[in-house]
Order: structure tokens, then C-alpha cells, then sequence
């Protein structure tokens, strides 16, 4: 029979990650994604991986760098302020095609900001954060179940397309303690991916040619050529790799789409509008790049208008414009700041909509 | 007859593309030197920094990894604990250990890593075209201190090799110079300590190569010999920063 455990979102990314063979985690103090540090620590001990809290979230990022071109699964996780420093060493990944999991449990911001959940990191997570011409694919939580498994997801699709991985969720999903179905047997053997880098992992060049990992291309041309060959790896990305989660859409004049704790929220909202009276569905997208542009562009034929809520000031809004390309009409209700999305509001916000001619 | 000297299987068999008198080429070609010495080509991971010392890459005939500017001692770090029984060492310029790398290189010989370091001081940044390193001499014009480096406005000569002894995860430090044939003999024999320590899993080891930037310092590259002798060495002098293998 299926065990169930209470378990904390950011405790349930560790065990996906150590379920995932995980085997080398660094990290760096910052709220609200303590409790994964701390999971690791401990974990990665019992699992005889490494660990270690390193001096800054720039080196962490630079540590899941050298362990990742060793060929051992590895990752690091952060919040707001700390994922803006860890931009430059994702970048550095993206160009050497290493694979590794960055999670972001988002905080309030701007700045330091505030150490409350939200979602205002949707723009430097999907737009790649760092310099240069990359992608990463991210991927969106909205439950501790999710927090696990998507963890699991992010190592088998970093490592189908060495590329890096963002787990995009927030404080509140990362400090929720929700039930788990507790599934330990994903272990490597039953999880589809290709075994690691027999061919471009450094580890010393006994019995083949020495290899060298670098981003620099000062050949003319070469840098371009690199480029045109990550541009092939996104394509197959966005050909292959979208998740979406549809509710209540059949009969819906109103969608709501959302992703993460505001979704969490909508879906209330969802059950609530529908008592009086209001077809509404929702679209939440799991995959936020790349984004369901096809799924939302053929919901859109059906239906009268969207609204999208979020935890900042619309940010995710912008996408889901540019997938409608003003067909529809597409409203926002959001709150920045941390603050959290009340149902009431979006109801409000959704009575308003139904009533527009 | 006995071989006593040949081209390291260390070095690819291809040129340098340093300017003439650099000092990154005898450097380099010692470490080559020291991992054939002790038979560990086909176990090591080299790290380049950003900076002259990136071409590294093109001439290390092992396996080589190129770090962001100052970051090479957190990749090392996650290399040699994943990969224990591996010879992992970075080589970095002023700028990138003393400056951009600060915390990196500070962190990691606390830690008492067990890697080599071997960072090259030539007292300027060299790819950038000659601005002021932490480690430029008081007076020194460059291209950021075009009156000479003034301590009011820019600080001291960093000293980072001596702050680096002071913390206990540091098992070796040693000051060498490639500027003449008795000093880059002394230099090798502290490359090859620094790699020594590291496969008798002492810890943490660094030399630090005062190394001839002629270019950068507007100088012929006879005179980037003397320059070493009369100003650089009297800054920094040559000589162990810390053994702990000495000290009982």
C-alpha cells in the first residue's frame, strides 16, 4: 500500500533530489529555503554524498560547476537575492552544456525585499537571468507532492539536455507541511535518462584524449556556432518538453491561468466562482519555459477572455499576451511585495470580467 | 646515454601565444614539468582562470576546465571532494585570486582543501590591456593609475600570499620568481612541493610565481627581468610562507 508522510516543501525537494542521485549539494544561508540546506546536510551525509555550505551563493554556483563536469548529479538552491547572484555561473553552465538543478524559492523583492513568498522572479528565471544568448528550463511547484517530483524531473531533463535546471517556487509552497505519497523506489535504475558523460566529463584522461570545458570562442565564428547548436537543444525543448496542468476548462468562458501558490489560490477561487455561477478554468502552466503557448493559444478559440493572477506586478501576464497575440482580452489581478492573493479580491476581480461586453 | 631533459607530455606540442617575455609560458611549461614527474598526467584536472592564464587550456595536454574570473578555487573545491583521489589545481592571475576571487581563494585555504594553487603575480591585469591589479606597486603607472598607483586613493600592494599563511586550514606557502635561471629551478622545486602535498593529502598548497609582464609594464623584456629583481621582490620577497610540515 502507498505510504503517505507529512513532509515540508523544501525538505521534499532534498529527498527528490537524493531520490534523484543527487550526490553533491552546496548551499549558502538565506529564508525562506533554509530547511533544504539543512535537509542536505544531513542527508548527504547518511548518502555519503557532499556537502557543503559554501561562502557565498557565487561560489555555490561555481561548486555545482566543477561537480557537475565531473559527471555527478548536483545541485543548489537559494532565494530572490541570492539566485541574482548565481546568474552569472548559470550562464557559464548554459555555454559549457552542464547539466545541475538551481531552486529558487522566491522571496519579496526588489533588493533585499522581504522574506515572505512570491513570484517576482518569473521574468530572470524564463529570460535566463544571466548574460548571453541562453535558455534554461523552468519548471513550477504548486504542492510538496510537486516539490518532489519535479525535483526528480529537473535532474533527468538537466541531464537529457545538459543544461541547467530552475526550480521556480516561493516561500510558501517551500514552507507548507502537506501530505507526500513516500514512492522511494524512483531510484536511477527506473528513471529514463542517459547515463552521465562518459563522453564529456573531466575526470582525469586516462585511456582517452585530454578534454577541455570552457565558454571562451574567440575563433572566428566558433562562439556563433556554439550558439546555433544550444538554439537547436531550446528548439527540441519547446518542441518536447511542456507540462501543463487543465482544470474545469470544458465548459469555461473564463480562464484563469496561473502558476505555483497563486495557482494554489485560483483554484479555490475556481470552486467558489463556479458555485455562483461563473464558468471559469484554469491553465497552470508547470513548465514556464518553456511556456504552453500552443495550449493556451488553442483554449483561447473557446473561450472569452483570461486573467491571470500572480504574486508581482505581471510578469508571467506578458507571456501569456504574447501567446493570444490580442484575441482576447487578457486582465491581471496580482499583489507584489509578498503579500498574498485573496480569493475575495480575485472574485471580485473575476465578477468584473464577466460583466465587461 | 640517459634522457635528462625533453618536451613535457604534459604540453601539447604547440606555441605559446604569449607576448615575448611573458612569464605565464615557464610557468606553465613547470607544472607540465611536475605532473609528468610524478606520473599523474592521466589523473589530473587543471583549472584556468579568467585573464593571459586562460589560454591554458590550449597547452596542458590533460584534462582542463576554465572557470569564471575568480572562481576557479569553488570549482576546484567541488572537483577534488567529488573526485578525491584526482590531482586537481588551479592557475590564476592577480586579479583573478587577489581581486574578483578574494572570498573563493580566502574560503578554500580555510577549508584546507586538499588542492594546489598556483597564482601567478605580475602586479597588473595583462588581457585587459595593463590596468592596476591589487597586487601593483605603489607609484606603478598603469592604465587605471596613469599617474602611479597612490595609496590614498587605490590602497597597498596586496599581500595576500601572507594573509592566506595566517589561516589554519593552509598547510604550504611558498614566493618563487621566473626572472632568472636559479629562481625558476627554486620555482619548480616549490611547484612540485605544492603537488607533493597535494598526493600526500596535506592540504591545501600555493605558490605564488612573480612573473614577468613586460607588455604591462611598458618595459623591455631584459628590463621585466631586473623589474622583478629591483622592485617587485623587495615588495614581495622570495621565500616559505608557511610550512606546516616544518613547523612541529
Amino acid at each position: 500500500m502507498e505510504k503517505k508522510i507529512l513532509i515540508r516543501g523544501n525538505e521534499a525537494i532534498g529527498e527528490g533530489a537524493i531520490q534523484s542521485g543527487c550526490r553533491a549539494y552546496f548551499g549558502y544561508p538565506i529564508t525562506p529555503q533554509n530547511e533544504l540546506t539543512a535537509y542536505m546536510a544531513k542527508r548527504m551525509f547518511e548518502v555519503k554524498g557532499v556537502f557543503i555550505q559554501a561562502e557565498s551563493e557565487i561560489a555555490a554556483i561555481n561548486m555545482v560547476f566543477g561537480a557537475s563536469l565531473t559527471g555527478v548529479r548536483t545541485m543548489t538552491s537559494s532565494s530572490s537575492p541570492g539566485i541574482s547572484l548565481k546568474q552569472e555561473g548559470i550562464s557559464y553552465m548554459a555555454a559549457c552544456q552542464l547539466p545541475g538543478v538551481i531552486v529558487n524559492i522566491q522571496r519579496g523583492g526588489p533588493g533585499l525585499g522581504n522574506i515572505a513568498g512570491s513570484q517576482g522572479d518569473y521574468f530572470q528565471a524564463t529570460r535566463g537571468g544571466g548574460h548571453g544568448d541562453y535558455r534554461t528550463i523552468v519548471l513550477a511547484p504548486y504542492s510538496a507532492q510537486e516539490m518532489f517530483d519535479l525535483t526528480c524531473l529537473s535532474f533527468q531533463l538537466a541531464d537529457k539536455y545538459r543544461n541547467p535546471v530552475m526550480l521556480l517556487s516561493d516561500g510558501i509552497v517551500g514552507q507548507m507541511i502537506e501530505p507526500m505519497r513516500q514512492n522511494w523506489d524512483t531510484n536511477d535504475k527506473n528513471i529514463e535518462w542517459k547515463v552521465r558523460g562518459e563522453d564529456w566529463i573531466l575526470n582525469g584522461c586516462k585511456g582517452r584524449e585530454p578534454r577541455m570545458v570552457r565558454s571562451l570562442l574567440m575563433e572566428e565564428g566558433e562562439l556563433e556556432k556554439l550558439n546555433w547548436e544550444l538554439n537547436r537543444k531550446y528548439k527540441k525543448m519547446e518542441e518536447q518538453e511542456v507540462r501543463v496542468d487543465l482544470w474545469n476548462i470544458e465548459d469555461a468562458e473564463i480562464i484563469i491561468v496561473a502558476y505555483g501558490i497563486a495557482a494554489r489560490i485560483g483554484k479555490t477561487v475556481i470552486q467558489r466562482a463556479r458555485r455562483q455561477g461563473l464558468k471559469v478554468g484554469m491553465i497552470r502552466p508547470i513548465t514556464l519555459w518553456p511556456f504552453p503557448i500552443q495550449v493556451i493559444k488553442d483554449i483561447a478559440q473557446k473561450v472569452k477572455s483570461f486573467l491571470v493572477i500572480e504574486m508581482s506586478l505581471g510578469q508571467m501576464v506578458e507571456d501569456v499576451r504574447l501567446a493570444i497575440e490580442g484575441k482576447r482580452r487578457v486582465h491581471f489581478c496580482g499583489r507584489p511585495g509578498g503579500s498574498v492573493l485573496e480569493v475575495d479580491e480575485i472574485l471580485d476581480k473575476l465578477r468584473e470580467i464577466s460583466n465587461l461586453k | 646515454m640517459k634522457k635528462v631533459f625533453s618536451y613535457p607530455e604534459s604540453l601539447k606540442k604547440t606555441k605559446f601565444s604569449y607576448c615575448p617575455g611573458c612569464g605565464h609560458g615557464i610557468s606553465q611549461r613547470l607544472v607540465a614539468e611536475v605532473i609528468d614527474e610524478f606520473k599523474i598526467r592521466e589523473k589530473t584536472i587543471g583549472i584556468a582562470p579568467v585573464g593571459c592564464a586562460v589560454f591554458a587550456y590550449n597547452y596542458w595536454n590533460f584534462d582542463v576546465t576554465e572557470a569564471a574570473h575568480g572562481r576557479p578555487p569553488a570549482v576546484a573545491t567541488a572537483i577534488k571532494r567529488v573526485l578525491p583521489d584526482r590531482i586537481v589545481f588551479t592557475y590564476q592571475g592577480d586579479g583573478d585570486l587577489a581581486s574578483i576571487g578574494a572570498a573563493e581563494i580566502l574560503h578554500a585555504a580555510n577549508r584546507g582543501e586538499n588542492i594546489t594553487v598556483i597564482f601567478v603575480n605580475n602586479a597588473i591585469y595583462g588581457m585587459t590591456g595593463g590596468q592596476m591589479a591589487p597586487t601593483t606597486l605603489l607609484g606603478q603607472k598603469t592604465w587605471t593609475t596613469p599617474w602611479g598607483r597612490k595609496a590614498e586613493l587605490s590602497g597597498y600592494p596586496m599581500k595576500i600570499s601572507e594573509a592566506l599563511g595566517q589561516l589554519d586550514g593552509v598547510h604550504y606557502i611558498e614566493r618563487v620568481a621566473v626572472n632568472n635561471p636559479e629562481n625558476v629551478l627554486k620555482a619548480k622545486k616549490a611547484i612540485k612541493k605544492a603537488f607533493k602535498n597535494q598526493i600526500a593529502n596535506k592540504g591545501f598548497s600555493l605558490v605564488e610565481v612573480l612573473s614577468m609582464c613586460p607588455v604591462g609594464w611598458a618595459v623591455t623584456s631584459v628590463e621585466a627581468l631586473q623589474w622583478i629583481e629591483e622592485k617587485l621582490i623587495p615588495v614581495y620577497p622570495l621565500g616559505v610562507i608557511k610550512d606546516k610540515s616544518k613547523s612541529t
